[in-house]
């Protein structure tokens, strides 16, 4: 078979927000850019967020980036990188700025600023009091996001693959990397796609378990590509289970109606996070208001018949702030949970929601990995930006706003650092290897010579149930344990996935059956991840490592305060230090403490 | 719980194996979690591998899953099974040529909504700061930036159908008076030029089966006759 090949300077993988702001850098800079994605750019993930993007604007009470410096590290129980952090909440007035005058259209205040709300884990001073740090449109803030930043591509005439699926990362004997392979899902053709220089912004893998806010398309697809070319994944046992995904559908429902005053309530209609978080109390960061939720839930205390589920209650807000404000979540009730929450309280469950970790970079966007003694060495030629990279700004535990903001700064970095390193000479257009497509072509054949097999949807439904059960909200030694030989074993019959589709044209059981082999990747990385992690930090909590005098919360930072680094081959892990120093040589690092809220 | 069963007629065609399209039906036993016409083809999916349509967020606000419903553009995603009666008849949007089986190929509907220039012009040199707008000024964006582009208003609008080359369609002018009605765009006589033309803008001739179909409850019509309202007013 004859593989096609194309040239480009740089070469995007994901049209979410990540890769379009990325994009945006690139053509505007007169780079030869070619953006692929599985799916028409406006219909990526970013396009679900809702409540809102950090920065210290300071338009309704006053803020700084230093207080969101603070509140990020402490959200991410420390296991932030500190210069990473520095980085993305100084830039954050500079990109939310940029995207007002790229058209967004934010609400705004009565002196026409752009409106902001609180959110969880965002305060004033330290910690002492919630602040307005979240800039909304509404509570779609996600979908006019991603409009308005594709809409600035068309402006600046980008190249869309639109409906190419990429397949795997090229790389050299060296390990540069030289690009992608792609599928045209259309016609079932396969092209590689060389460059000077990768980025990969693919998003998350939220469809690694069962209930999940995630869509369909959330497969992880950069993080298998990278995972198999040999790059490590870093952090991969910490996922934020969202407070608030709609009971039995799994669909999110924004923190930002706890932040426009919404109040959770158990059975008996009490608001149980005062006892739990006795100062942010339901704006507390959403590990802590998740394990709280679970425990209520455990302890017997769950609304309905079974006791499954507590309440999300706005009842006590105006239906004119309902309207104006969240009129998506009113419609996302009336939707998928049958509830008018004018009316009556939506019953909500903590759900899958994000991964905080990642592809290595550093605050640059540039991919890094251990090379000859430097655990942060620079793989040449490969980037990673937004939730698929894993910087490291959110650590054990993300900050709700900003996931929007790290897409924002280090898309628009990594597309930075591109122009940099090209026009600095560090990059060039190396020689393809003669088998640079080998490994792509041969994972298709074997899908389509596959006999015997097993249906995707199987497979993928044993993988999505096991995540779910073994690494969960709360984490226990034997789950943990049995998790991994359980995914281990899933990961074998992925290996024999048969489809009976064989049509070149547009062919899903396909594409699914390529995603599945991303997803088995994360799922691995994750169990085998927080299996070893022998501490509770963010959103990792086990058992046996409950609160202590010796250990606060049961983190450990003595053994852990340290980034995971998980390698496919081998199944192996490895470690390194974070980075505790900020940027500035005048900023102050943020010193462990316990994380209280 | 007693397991309900649906018939569905769905309309296939695989260019790579087939002369022409037909008409399939099936009868599939849901699980109780399957409340939206989504799950039910999630869960076809899962028993024939071969069906092919688009999906992503589920939430209806990624436009990915538009489709003919019983004789009405929807989203699969935000439509109760249970609503629905049966057999469920399900087809491609009409008026797009069709790719295979539930996808079209929406080329010509990008490339409309491209035709409008889609993006904020300004040109005066930004502020160090967000540009200043009333909450009033903003307010009117309301009902246009909520657009997914899914194509159902398009696809219902026999203008459309007739000129998809010509007319920009009702899910283009939505988007034209969006930036029209911006406070912060300044290109309103380029935008209004850009529509100045016996196609383009006045093909449509309010029949409304966008307001009837749109899955957000927006009303291009409205917005198709405020831009109208814009070219009378600078004619005299």
């Amino acid at each position: 078979m004859t593989v096609a090949k194309r040239t480009f300077d740089a070469v995007i993988v994901g049209a979410g927000g990540a890769g379009l702001r990325a994009a945006l850098q690139l053509s505007e800079s007169g780079l030869k850019t070619a953006v692929l994605t599985k799916v028409f750019p406006t219909r990526s993930h970013t396009v679900a967020a809702q409540g809102g993007v950090a920065a210290s604007l300071g338009n309704s009470t006053e803020d700084n980036w230093h207080w969101h410096m603070y509140d990020t590290v402490k959200g991410s129980d420390w296991l932030g990188d500190q210069d990473a952090i520095e980085f993305m909440c100084r830039k954050a007035n500079e990109v939310v700025v940029e995207l007002e005058h790229y058209g967004m259209p934010f609400d705004r205040t009565d002196n026409g600023k752009i409106y902001q709300r609180p959110f969880g884990g965002h305060s004033q001073n330290y910690g002492q009091s919630p602040v307005s740090r979240s800039c909304a449109a509404a509570d779609r803030t996600g979908h006019a996001m991603l409009h308005a930043l594709y809409q600035r591509n068309v402006r600046a005439n980008t190249q869309f693959f639109v409906e190419w699926m990429a397949l795997d990362l090229i790389r050299n004997a060296d390990g540069d990397v030289l690009g992608v392979t792609a599928l045209e899902m259309e016609t079932g053709e396969v092209s590689i796609f060389h460059a000077k220089a990768t980025i990969f912004a693919t998003g998350g893998a939220g469809r690694i378990f069962h209930s999940s806010t995630n869509a369909f398309i959330n497969t992880g697809d950069g993080l298998g590509m990278a995972a198999r070319a040999g790059v490590p994944l870093e952090d991969m046992e910490f996922w934020q289970f969202h407070p608030t995904g709609v009971f039995g559908a799994g669909v999110l429902i924004t923190e930002g109606v706890r932040g426009e005053g919404g109040i959770l309530r158990n059975a008996s209609g009490e608001r149980f996070m005062e006892r739990y978080a006795p100062n942010l109390k339901d704006l507390a960061s959403r590990d802590v208001v998740s394990r709280s939720m679970v425990t209520e839930i455990n302890e017997g205390r769950g609304c309905g018949p079974d006791k499954d589920h507590v309440l999300l209650d706005i009842t006590h807000l105006s239906p004119e702030t309902i309207m104006k404000r969240l009129p998506g979540i009113r419609e996302i009730s009336i939707q998928f949970a049958g509830v008018d929450p004018i009316k009556a309280p939506i019953p909500v469950v903590p759900t899958a929601h994000y991964q905080m970790g990642g592809i290595p970079t550093n605050y640059k966007g540039q991919v890094v990995a251990p090379k000859g003694g430097n655990v942060n060495a620079p793989v040449t030629g490969f980037y990673a930006a937004g939730e698929c990279a894993c910087a490291s700004v959110h650590g054990a535990n993300r900050l709700g706003t900003n996931s929007l903001l790290d897409l924002l700064v280090f898309g628009k970095s990594a597309g930075e650092s591109v122009v940099e390193d090209l026009n600095s000479g560090n990059l060039s257009l190396k020689p393809l290897p003669a088998d640079a497509a080998d490994v792509s072509l041969a994972r298709l054949a074997r899908l389509e010579g596959q006999t015997n097999g097993e249906s995707v949807f199987d497979v993928g439904l044993d993988m999505r149930r096991t995540m779910q059960k073994h690494a969960g909200v709360f984490r226990f030694d034997n789950l943990l344990k049995e998790g991994v030989s359980q995914i281990l074993s899933v990961a074998e019959r992925a290996k024999r996935t048969e489809i009976k589709d064989k049509s070149k044209v547009w062919n899903t059981a396909r594409t699914e059956a390529l995603e599945l082999d991303n997803l088995i990747e994360v799922a691995k990385a994750t169990m085998v991840s927080a299996e070893a992690r022998k501490e509770s930090r963010g959103a990792h909590v086990r058992d046996d490592a409950p609160d202590s005098p010796e250990f606060p919360n049961g983190r450990n930072d003595n053994e852990w305060l340290k980034h995971t680094l998980w390698f496919s081959e081998g199944n192996r892990l490895e470690y390194k230090p974070v980075t505790m120093r900020p940027l500035s040589q005048d900023v102050e690092p943020i010193a462990l403490a316990k994380r209280t809220y | 719980m007693t397991k309900r069963t649906i018939q569905l007629k769905m309309y296939r065609y695989d260019p790579d194996k087939d002369d022409k399209p037909y008409m399939q039906d099936y009868t599939l036993e849901l699980e109780p979690s399957d409340k939206k016409l989504l799950d039910a083809l999630v869960r076809l999916k899962s028993k024939d591998d071969s069906l092919s349509f688009r999906r992503s967020c589920r939430e209806g606000v990624c436009g990915s899953d538009a489709m003919n419903v019983n004789g009405k553009n929807r989203l699969a995603c935000l439509t109760d099974i249970d609503s629905l009666p049966q057999p469920i008849v399900l087809r491609p949007l009409p008026g797009l040529p069709v790719i295979r089986d539930l996808i079209v190929d929406m080329t010509q509907f990008f490339k409309q909504y491209h035709s409008i220039k889609p993006y904020l012009i300004n040109d005066a040199p930004a502020p160090e700061r967000e540009r200043l707008q009333s909450p009033e000024d903003r307010e009117e964006l309301n009902g246009l930036y909520e657009c997914i582009l899914c194509a159902c208003c398009s696809t219902s609008c026999p203008s459309f159908w007739w000129n998809p080359d010509k007319f920009v369609g009702p899910a283009g002018l939505l988007a034209a008076y969006r930036f029209l009605a911006d406070t912060r765009d300044e290109a309103t006589t380029e935008r209004l030029d850009n529509l100045e033309d016996p196609y383009r803008l006045f093909r449509c001739h309010s029949i409304m089966n966008c307001v009837d179909v749109c899955p957000k409850s927006l009303n291009p019509t409205r917005a198709i006759g405020k831009i109208k309202d814009m070219m009378v007013s600078r004619a005299v």
